[in-house]
């Protein structure tokens, strides 16, 4: 088992540095007129250059890589080009808002699909219907579109909750719920719809296997087979999906903090991408892999703790 | 491919075959599926392969047929060694050389119609579609199946009349060995009645040499020659099929054949009791030798 | 429906249509398709249909309502909504159409590769995947932009490039999946080029998954497209739906309807693309749904047969069970006129079992012997009541120690009183061990569990229990198997361990599903030996259903012979066997090969047609 950990996080460490190294030279390769375009047209050629030693970009490319990711190791990013806050400071500040969201979302998302998905699978009848057309409709209306109806009408027209809403960072609980509600509400409807469906073909196909006949034979009661024996086989399905739905709201997140104008890393990313402020963005899509990473690697030790056959190899 | 220049009396001859599967992984250990493999068979004859699972009597079938990977030895085909031959040799080959498998349903492929599938060997040697049309007529009359099949899809028949389909598949290009491995297992009592009937038939007419392959011991006793016993990759006892089957020297096959159950209560219960005394008389005889070792 | 006449045996015909037509005919399909026409159609005709270029400005009126002139209003800047719309239609199809055949250009052939030669290549792509996989879809793009500046075309040729892995996976599996399949291998004895075999006989098999996906793909690749230019991160020079939405969204307090049509436009062209997905799935998956219709149909013909007096009794004796005939509660089991049938799409019942009867007494061993097809495992289920859920009980009783578990008129066998009976007087041996124990829990919880549960006593009682029956079935070591989990058994000694399991609560009957058919020969004599000793020791009743006569004479008090649904035969062993009369079951007795001249015809010429 210590096997298997250590060797999930040596690849999950090749995968960062992987995509760490593609990103930046993608980012300093293409764009070449940086300096020009962070001090402007009116510029003279001599702070141009001057602005470039000052960045380091005289320097070539794998030097300055080499340079960033022997910094990013100590936890230092570099700093912002347009306002000089360090790049860390700016993701710290800004993470507790998305993060909140997006692991309230998904918890719920959890909860509500495999409820959902076991009654279809089991109940079958109307329950079974509203979940498969829930699945279709989920599918049919993109997230952003419907977080802007949500806020159109709810916050907009019905005034329930705030529209737009600059949470300070020591706000209060009451205030955090109050504007987390509706774009976690968009969130989880989007997700859970998809989820639910899943989970429902996972668990019927658990139900056709052989061995639930036999435990039913055994007089096992079907409370129990359901929730020890069926949820648990169907559990890696569920557990896979949630991690894929996971890292797609990672980059949806973005869009709903632009609609409900929330301070969250998602803002920041559109901010430094229209900017070209590199290093923000650098840092924006590390966090955001070294998330990825660490959700993958707790499916697959949940997984290899389900499965004895994992285990054991 | 390379002439021995060997007698033509042996259709087939393999000598010391192994067949090694790569391990599967980083470093990991290949897998020994046969060793020490030595079989003959002359033509018009057919030789039995009787052996549980895991022997490896269908990797033998499938060494043959260039569907598994020979890693020592000869496998001789009219004295050549085809056991390295090409893609396109196999081409070449595929006129004398057939298979029919044990699953009838995913023998064939569901999306083709029947007449396409029996299309497919000719087309390879480029048969003109007309001509590749009247001959699967034939065919099909040949094992007995109705000439509108030739417009129908698998699906619409039964497990014996698929195996029928894949036995025309095999007989299209009239070969003169066909590799049958497991043909009849999948199949109803009756249904593999008629199918070795048809088998048997097939052989008197065209004179065809047939590897079979079956698990069953009362099945190649029934079709077989001569018969070989495979067991943990290698084979044990071969010999004509009336000696093998009846009167073996080798203890694996004396329990293989005890075990199987006769369709008669009083001479089962005869057969249940020379079993367990072939078991106890085996037992002592391994524990003497445990002590002798 | 010629159902006038009575048929007897297994009737009615498993009903299947066309993939085409089936779309076609689905209501939802035909509004998707119809939906997707009208869009290609705007996207095509833009030229013509939109009054205005897109990006021309008429600074006089801004957010005007809509009028002759401009059909839709105009937007802030004075631009007429209409025409974007219309040009917006053009830029977002093509693009959906770019990511897609970017998505199917890389992950089509690297599925193909990957799936049919394995090997290096496959390990890297796998690594690739992984890689593309684990990246949020719109952070990338984010980065993109950054990189190369507003372009809806280089976004969706980087989207594309993310969304490849669900092709290369969906072929890599379909591909996988055929090339072990053993026409494949034919078609490699046949000495077909691999070029062939990958167009003839693998191509297929992927095209309609691929039409599937690209319909998914169109639809996340226009919403994600828009999502971006909703950021305000597109080019605004092009007029697409998300530069649209977003210029609707700043002014959602003002004009309202500026926000409403892109949206509408939007949630349009994805839901189409997202249904058609869908009825392309459904029309492949065979699944045919019984209508609503059509089970009145069902019910209305099994109202005619409540004429008969029998299920009036029933319905008055609803909770308290009628009481069997008298006279035949000493028997353990008895099957009495049993039918069992699955209700079909066009509403007519297909028979599996049909009139059937029999009886099993304590301390013997009834055989139901059958070939595929029969009916003979159906009717061991539902003894069990364990019959799949669509199964219905469609005439005939089964008593179980005096009492009904299926009463006369009942259309299901009642859970309620099965539920008290198996496991602890009804237990059940299956066919195939492995896929029969739960690979999750160790075989010790698989045989501990049922007995605290059923015979409700402790765990380490259970536990000692479960050890001396471990023994009991010959298991050698029976710690290290109680401890083990199914799959570091063998296939014999799984078997052993359910035979275990069937007895632990010590039944009174145990229904025996084929329990030696997927062993080899010599396991199967040692089980067979296992389960006469067992029965004689316990006393109880057993029912084995098998297809070998072999197994039969080694074990079985009497037979029951079944063909298609029907019992055609009954007697004691040594008379079925010796003496059948039925032509049918002397039909497959001289089909066995045991003692028949090798090398000789087995059928005669008359009885070949009659199996045809």
């Amino acid at each position: 088992m210590v096997q298997f950990i250590i060797r999930k996080i040596a690849a999950g460490l090749v995968v960062l540095c992987a995509i760490s190294f593609l990103t930046y030279f993608l980012l300093y390769f293409s764009s070449s007129n940086i300096a020009r375009n962070i001090l402007g047209e009116y510029a003279s050629q001599e702070q141009v250059a001057q602005k470039e030693t000052e960045l380091g970009l005289d320097q070539p490319l794998p030097a300055r890589f080499l340079d960033w990711a022997g910094h990013s190791i100590t936890g230092d990013f570099g700093r912002s080009w347009f306002t000089g806050e360090p790049v860390a400071t700016a993701i710290a500040t800004r993470l507790p808002i998305t993060l909140t969201l997006v692991i309230a979302a998904i918890l719920l998302i959890a909860v509500l699909a495999t409820v959902l998905g076991m009654a279809a699978a089991v109940k079958r009848g109307w329950i079974d219907r509203v979940v498969q057309t829930g699945a279709i409709v989920g599918d049919a209306i993109p997230g952003f579109v419907l977080a802007i109806i949500l806020v159109t009408l709810f916050a907009i027209q019905l005034k329930l909750f705030p529209a737009t809403s600059s949470i300070a960072p020591d706000a209060g609980a009451s205030a955090w719920a109050a504007s987390l509600t509706l774009p976690a509400i968009a969130l989880v409807i989007n997700g859970v719809t998809g989820g639910a469906q899943q989970v429902r073909s996972a668990v019927i196909k658990q139900l056709e296997r052989d061995y639930v006949r036999t435990l039913r034979s055994r007089g096992i009661p079907e409370r129990e087979i359901l929730f020890k024996h069926v949820l648990r086989s169907a559990a890696p399905t569920g557990l896979t999906v949630l991690s894929l739905q996971f890292i797609g709201m990672l980059g949806g997140v973005v869009i709903i903090e632009q609609i409900f104008a929330l301070p969250g890393i998602g803002n920041l990313a559109v901010q430094s991408t229209t900017m070209g402020d590199i290093p923000l963005v650098m840092g924006v899509v590390l966090y955001t892999v070294v998330i990825v990473i660490i959700v993958n690697l707790l499916v697959d030790l949940i997984n290899g703790w389900l499965n004895p056959k994992v285990r054991v190899s | 491919m390379t002439s021995t220049d060997a007698e033509f009396k042996d259709l087939l001859r393999v000598e010391d075959l192994a067949v090694e599967y790569p391990g599967k992984g980083f470093r990991a250990k290949s897998f020994r599926a046969l060793s020490d493999i030595n079989i003959s068979i002359g033509q018009g004859e057919t030789l039995g392969l009787v052996g549980e699972s895991g022997s490896g009597k269908t990797t033998l079938g499938r060494a043959v047929l260039g569907l598994a990977p020979v890693t020592g030895g000869k496998v001789i085909f009219e004295g050549n060694d085809i056991s390295q031959a090409t893609r396109k040799e196999r081409r070449k080959l595929s006129r004398d050389l057939q298979v029919v498998f044990q699953d009838p349903y995913t023998s064939l492929n569901p999306a083709l119609e029947i007449g396409d599938i029996l299309a497919e060997p000719l087309s390879v040697q480029g048969k003109p579609p007309a001509e590749a049309k009247k001959r699967v007529r034939e065919l099909l009359d040949q094992v007995g199946l109705p000439a509108d099949a030739i417009s129908r899809l698998p699906r619409e028949f039964s497990g014996g009349q698929r195996q029928r389909v894949a036995i025309a598949r095999a007989l299209a290009l009239s070969p003169k060995l066909i590799v049958c491995d497991e043909p009849v297992s999948a199949l109803d009592l009756s249904t593999q009645a008629v199918v070795l009937d048809l088998f048997l038939q097939i052989q008197r007419d065209t004179g065809v040499s047939y590897l079979f392959v079956s698990h069953d011991l009362d099945v190649v006793r029934h079709i077989s020659h001569r018969v070989a016993v495979m067991y943990r990759g290698g084979i044990v006892e071969q010999g004509p099929a009336d000696v093998v089957t009846r009167a073996p020297e080798h203890p694996y096959t004396q329990r293989l054949l005890l075990a199987s159950p006769v369709p008669d209560p009083d001479r089962q219960e005869q057969r249940r009791a020379d079993r367990h005394r072939l078991l106890e008389q085996q037992r002592q005889q391994n524990e003497q030798a445990a002590v002798l070792a | 429906m010629s159902q006038a006449v009575e048929l007897t045996g297994q009737t009615g015909v498993v009903v299947r249509s066309h993939v085409i037509h089936k779309v076609l005919r689905n209501p939802m399909g035909m509004i998707a398709l119809a939906i997707l026409a009208v869009l290609v159609t705007m996207a095509v005709l833009a030229d013509v249909l939109a009054p205005f270029d897109e990006n021309f400005a008429d600074i006089a009126s801004t957010l005007a309502a809509p009028d002759a002139n401009h059909l839709l209003g105009t937007d802030s800047v004075g631009r007429d909504v209409w025409s974007r719309l219309v040009f917006g239609a053009r830029t977002t199809l093509l693009s959906a159409l770019l990511c897609a055949a970017v998505a199917i250009g890389i992950g089509l052939p690297a599925g193909l590769v990957a799936g049919y030669y394995g090997g290096k290549f496959d390990g890297i792509a796998g690594w690739f995947v992984n890689i593309l996989m684990s990246l949020p879809g719109i952070i990338v793009l984010l980065t993109v932009r950054a990189a190369f500046g507003p372009s809806v075309w280089i976004s969706m040729i980087a989207f594309g490039i993310l969304l490849s892995p669900g092709y290369f996976r969906l072929t890599r599996t379909s591909v996988q999946s055929v090339r072990n399949e053993l026409y494949v291998d034919a078609a490699r004895v046949a000495g077909l080029s691999d070029r062939s075999i990958i167009s003839r006989h693998i191509f297929s098999v992927v095209r309609a998954p691929i039409i599937i996906q690209t319909a998914m793909v169109c639809g996340v690749a226009i919403s994600v497209q828009s999502g971006l230019e909703f950021l305000g991160l597109g080019d605004p020079t092009v007029a697409t739906w998300g530069v649209m939405l977003s210029e609707g969204f700043k002014n959602v307090y003002l004009t309202p309807t500026l926000l409403l049509w892109p949206a509408v436009a939007i949630g349009l062209a994805v839901g189409a693309l997202v249904l058609l997905g869908n009825a392309v799935r459904d029309a492949l998956e065979d699944g045919e749904k019984v209508k609503q219709r059509k089970r009145k149909a069902a019910e209305s013909a099994s109202a005619t047969e409540r004429t008969t007096p029998a299920p009036a009794k029933v319905r008055q004796a609803r909770g308290a069970v009628a009481a069997v005939e008298s006279g035949t509660e000493h028997h353990l089991v008895k099957v009495t006129n049993l039918g069992v049938g699955y209700p079909q799409a066009d509403g007519s019942i297909k028979k599996v079992v049909d009139d059937v009867s029999f009886h099993v007494d304590r301390g013997e061993i009834l055989g139901i012997v059958g070939e595929s097809g029969s009916g003979k495992s159906q009717t061991a289920f539902s003894i069990l009541g364990l019959l799949p859920g669509t199964a219905r009980i469609v005439g005939g009783s089964i008593q179980f120690d005096g009492n009904y578990t299926v009463a006369p008129g009942e259309e299901k066998v009642s859970q309620e009183r099965l539920t008290k009976l198996r496991g602890k007087r009804i237990s059940y041996i299956p066919q195939e061990p492995m896929s029969n124990l739960d690979p999750a829990f160790t075989i010790g919880y698989q045989l501990v569990t049922p007995m605290v549960r059923v015979l409700g006593i402790s765990k380490a009682e259970a536990t000692k229990r479960a050890m001396k029956l471990l023994s009991d079935v010959g298991i050698a070591n029976p710690e290290r198997t109680f401890q083990a989990y199914p799959h570091e058994v063998s296939g014999g000694m799984a078997q052993r361990v359910l035979i275990a399991g069937a007895i632990s609560c010590e039944p009174d009957l145990i229904i025996a599903d084929e329990p030696t058919t997927a062993l080899d020969v010599t396991v199967q004599a040692d089980v067979l030996d296992l389960i006469r000793d067992l029965q004689r020791r316990l006393n109880v009743g057993v029912i084995l259903v098998t297809h070998n006569f072999g197994v039969v004479s080694d074990l079985c008090d009497r037979v029951v012979v079944m063909q298609n649904g029907r019992l055609v035969e009954e007697g004691p062993v040594r008379t079925i066997l010796r003496e059948p009369k039925d032509p049918y079951t002397q039909m497959l007795l001289s089909s066995m090969l045991e003692g028949k001249e090798p090398m000789t015809m087995l059928v005669s010429a008359s009885a070949k047609e009659a199996v045809k």
